[in-house]
């Protein structure tokens, strides 16, 4: 059984003068257990909204979204998410409490939450930057105390919302490779929201591409059968699997486009 | 150290060129009895310092400003903590806080004496008064800026809505209750000085009233100065409280 399932959902914004936004309207998906899925689509086309709604920030107008067949209600501590900015960090915090806090909330001794948070402290390279804030740490290192804040709270599922969007290409290529390696080693099922082609062949196991917004829903999947060392922008499948993506992507580029204007 | 250093130099330069100014002012443009030269001032304020005046007026004012500043906080804090997280609390309260901070403590300076005395009950009412409201706004304010991502990351990570409440709004509305504090303390200043020139029977306002009738201008001078002076100390020791104990809370400052 999939890990995620979302059938037939539809999400309608009511904006203050009355008038309704239809974001998404009858989309389907179903996540394995273990599976990197990227969705992929162009900017308003929802992909937030969806993240959102596994994540149990919002609320699904009609339809069903299940995690392990059970129906959701509300966020919980088995999905952990990972936000596209740093104002979700606690910056009275330092490093380590931001990576404690999830485990320190659920009632994890002192002992034990300090030993995992500096675990997964080490996992994403921040060894030595334990008594640091936010605010003394660059943007790669803010993203990678988020991505360790999550897995020390060890969650099912991880959801990211453009959690590289905002950083150099140097550093985001850097932190692809290292997320790579974190999902390959915990072996954890991912929902990773981008626009970006590049990184969703990089990363994704699959890849679900959406139509323009409003009432938008997945055009169609594409499977990334790349081995680890195919999945260089240069290699000949790699520039394959871009094409069949782009293909199927270049119209929604220009709906959204004209419908911006 | 050097940057202390640095800083304290920068401050002792300004006064030392406030002073100069004060004295060439005094002595050279405005040649009158009416504004004494800074060292008759401070000739004044040693021997008002040696006879006991000075240090007396002093504590009563900042006792009074102390009570009341307070117990302004103590009440904001909760109250606005309330309003910023509660619509319905808000509703209601926003009657009584959007309808009496527009009404100065000065002018509340006659009610206060006729319902609490001349002596310290109305002192106290008086900067609770002047206190509690920029305490409300501010801490409220707070609450409603706390950036929704924080609140969302807590939730997911397992917080329950009271752990959010505390261990995220409540640290997060810091920076904003500390501000409120430094601007009720300035208002407490101007606020004590007028209800001890209406209506007191000690503090500096009292000492300032006092002066005139007898037109003891170097007196007035010595409570002009020394009230620019606690001022000074007051922001600074707030400021030097704020890095020191709660700067991990507030990173911009």
């Amino acid at each position: 059984m999939a890990l995620v399932q979302l059938a037939n959902v539809s999400k309608v914004y009511r904006s203050l003068r009355g008038t309704d936004y239809e974001a998404v309207r009858g989309f389907s998906l179903d996540i394995e257990p273990g599976e990197f899925f990227c969705l992929l689509g162009t900017s308003g086309c929802g992909k937030t909204t969806v993240l959102n709604m596994v994540a149990g920030f919002e609320r699904a107008t009609s339809g069903d979204i299940r995690i392990g067949g059970a129906a959701i209600d509300g966020p919980g501590a088995d999905r952990g998410v990972v936000f596209q900015g740093d104002d979700s960090l606690y910056s009275w915090l330092t490093a380590l409490g931001n990576v404690e806090f999830g485990l320190r909330m659920r009632g994890i001794a002192r002992r034990e939450r300090d030993r995992k948070a500096r675990q997964y402290l080490e996992l994403v390279g921040l060894t030595g930057q334990e008594h640091k804030h936010p605010t003394e740490l660059s943007g790669g290192m803010k993203q990678r105390i988020q991505i360790a804040r999550v897995l020390a709270n060890e969650p099912q599922i991880l959801l990211m919302d453009e959690p590289f969007a905002a950083l150099d290409a140097h550093t985001r290529a850097a932190m692809q490779r290292e997320l790579l390696s974190i999902w390959r080693a915990t072996g954890k099922t991912v929902l990773f929201i981008t626009h970006d082609i590049d990184e969703a062949i990089i990363l994704a196991t699959r890849i679900g591409v959406m139509h323009a917004g409003p009432a938008s829903k997945l055009k169609g999947v594409v499977d990334v059968t790349l081995s680890e060392s195919e999945r260089d922008r240069t290699h000949d499948r790699f520039v394959a699997a871009y094409r069949e993506v782009h293909e199927m992507i270049r119209d929604e580029v220009a709906i959204s486009l004209q419908r911006a204007h | 150290m050097r940057q202390w250093l640095g800083r304290l130099a920068g401050y002792l330069l300004g006064f030392a060129s406030l002073f100069l100014i004060w004295h060439f002012a005094s002595t050279w443009l405005l040649n009158s009895v009416l504004f004494p030269p800074p060292w008759r001032v401070i000739v004044k304020a040693v021997e008002l310092t040696e006879e006991g005046v000075l240090g007396d007026q002093v504590m009563v004012s900042m006792l009074r400003i102390s009570t009341g500043f307070l117990g302004g906080t103590l009440i904001g804090i909760p109250l606005g903590l309330a309003i910023g997280s509660f619509t319905v609390v808000r509703r209601l309260l926003e009657p009584y806080t959007e309808f009496l901070r527009f009404i100065p403590a000065t002018a509340m300076i006659t009610v206060a004496v006729i319902w609490f005395g001349i002596g310290e009950g109305s002192k106290i009412f008086l900067i609770i008064y002047t206190t509690v409201f920029i305490i409300i706004i501010n801490t409220a304010a707070g609450v409603a800026a706390v950036a929704p991502n924080k609140i969302r990351a807590a939730r997911s990570l397992g917080a329950s809505r009271a752990q959010v409440f505390f261990f995220v709004a409540l640290p997060a509305t810091v920076p904003y209750i500390l501000t409120g504090m430094r601007l009720a303390m300035a208002n407490s200043f101007v606020t004590i000085i007028a209800a001890e020139l209406v209506a007191a029977n000690s503090g500096l306002g009292k000492m300032i009233w006092d002066s005139r009738m007898y037109m003891l201008v170097d007196q007035i001078f010595v409570a002009l100065l020394v009230l620019g002076l606690l001022g000074f100390t007051t922001d600074r020791l707030f400021r030097w409280g704020i890095y020191a104990f709660a700067g991990r809370f507030s990173p911009v400052t």
